[in-house]
């Protein structure tokens, strides 16, 4: 079970968090003007690095806040001084 | 029970790679040497290499829990799984090697109105596919299954199960070892440790793949990575939409036989069939966050075992021989892409997720198919890139969920 540095709470159980997915994810500034291949990038296709992935998490179980963190796909290490609110 | 064959000497030759192939098919799972059977049987195409970064079928094939069924919602999905299940039946024969496939059938329970309404569509909608399939009540499902507990008085108790008497279950090494030694007798290359570090594209086509064996050209490039497609894709530009998952499974000791067919439920969350040897063999859903490591976490174990605890209170006491999990490639419709990809020569065969395994000669079969004539098989054409964009997704959360 990883052990997922909440920004509020502390450490804490895998089991506590709901996952997701990749961060940095924006809602298309303008959606009336984008192709379909461009919805489709936006609705269907995420990053799937082996390696450090920037992803979402919210502490679902404790105080239902979502952040950042910065973790190893590789690995599962989760990066220290790379969780933001 | 039944004689196993002993584990065999060598199968298959291991040839230095040549410095050039008409097709290269990466990754050296099910997949990738069921594609290279059927392209040098159906199409006679034999200047083939298999490139597996491991050794064969030492990926999802040895990790996955084997279940072959066909009874999928959707026709596309129906379509590619039971010319699947058509092939599995004659493959022992028609690969001379036994692989123990074994046509048990296959239980899906039901445990809510919801779940009756959606199973009692889907064996209607497999019956007008050609797809055997029954609805049963919970009495049937005990006379099947006497194991299970079909008592109203769980937390979710078995309302009914759709049925597929010609599902069952098959030994995965022999499989993989059957396709294996056929392909080898036939002419292809077949060349483990030998990872693909990168894909040459010149001018919109493919040219060549870097390797840790080093640089070797190709007409067509064929990708069967599962779980690191996503990985070797980029190295040609290719994004696709698949996120990468560890998928757990486990076995139980050796136990008596107790379980005559497979069962599955999805709403409390676990499958379960016994093996020829007698292991119970369990899986359920993935960890949910993105990884590339083949383990997961203990309390998944935990949830589907209290799951298949409540469904067959005679494992109790059962004990856990071996967890594992393999990295699956999930997409946003739970449905594979197999076809072409937007660099010319460049094919990719993905986002099996969990459920690749009963595929496996069916995939071989439509994959050779467009590999050797450059355009799809009928049968995996609603499975391209491009629905994604079109929007013609195959849906299959619904019947598959995520229990395939």
């Amino acid at each position: 079970m990883l052990l997922i540095p909440c920004p509020w709470c502390g450490p804490r159980d895998e089991a506590e968090f709901h996952y997701g997915g990749q961060a940095h994810v924006a809602y298309p500034e303008n959606p009336a003007a984008l192709s379909d291949e461009e919805w489709a990038r936006y609705l269907f296709f995420r990053d799937n690095p082996k390696g450090r992935f920037a992803e979402r998490w919210n502490h679902t179980a404790g105080c239902r806040r979502w952040f950042n963190a910065v973790r190893n796909t590789a690995t599962n290490e989760i990066e220290a001084g790379e969780v933001t609110a | 029970m039944r004689d196993v064959p002993e584990h065999p000497d060598w199968l298959w030759s291991s040839p230095e790679p040549k410095r050039s192939y008409d097709v290269v098919i990466v990754g050296g799972g099910g997949h990738g040497l069921a594609t290279a059977y059927y392209l040098a049987k159906n199409h006679g195409i034999t200047d083939v290499a298999v490139l597996e970064r491991g050794w064969l079928a030492g990926g999802n094939m040895a990790r996955n829990t084997t279940i072959i069924r066909s009874n999928y919602l959707w026709d596309e999905s129906a379509g590619i799984y039971e010319h699947a299940l058509k092939l599995w039946e004659g493959l022992e024969d028609d690969l001379g090697y036994p692989i123990l496939f074994s046509q048990r059938g296959v239980l899906n329970l039901a445990h809510s109105l919801q779940d009756v309404r959606d199973s009692v569509r889907r064996v209607h909608a497999n019956r007008l596919n050609g797809v055997d399939a029954e609805w049963l009540g919970p009495d049937e499902v005990k006379e099947i299954c006497p194991i299970v507990n079909v008592s109203p008085d769980v937390r979710y108790p078995v309302l009914g199960a759709t049925y597929q008497p010609r599902a069952g279950i098959a030994k995965h090494d022999y499989v993989a070892w059957g396709f294996a030694r056929a392909a080898a007798a036939m002419g292809v290359h077949l060349i483990e440790n030998c990872e693909v570090t990168g894909v040459e594209v010149a001018g919109g086509r493919v040219q060549a793949v870097q390797t840790t064996k080093g640089r070797i050209a190709a007409g067509t490039v064929a990708l069967s990575a599962a779980g690191h497609s996503s990985v070797v894709a980029a190295t040609a530009g290719v994004e696709l939409p698949v996120q990468t998952h560890p998928l757990q499974a486990l076995v139980s000791e050796l136990l008596e036989p107790v379980h005559p067919t497979v069962v599955m439920s999805n709403a409390v969350h676990v499958y379960v069939s016994q093996a020829h040897k007698g292991e119970l063999v369990m899986g359920a859903g993935i960890d949910p966050y993105n990884s590339y490591r083949q383990r997961g976490a203990f309390h998944i174990i935990e949830q589907q075992m209290s799951a298949a605890l409540e469904l067959f209170p005679i494992f109790a006491r059962a004990h856990v021989l071996r967890t594992w999990a393999g990295i699956v490639d999930v997409t946003p419709d739970a449905s594979p892409v197999v076809g072409k990809t937007p660099v010319d020569g460049l094919l990719v065969n993905c986002g099996w997720g969990t459920g690749g395994f009963k595929a496996t000669p069916g995939v071989g079969w439509c994959y050779a198919h467009t590999i050797a004539h450059g355009e799809p098989h009928p049968l995996n054409a609603p499975f391209s890139l491009e629905r994604f964009t079109t929007g013609a997704l195959v849906d299959e959360h619904g019947a598959a969920a995520v229990a395939h």
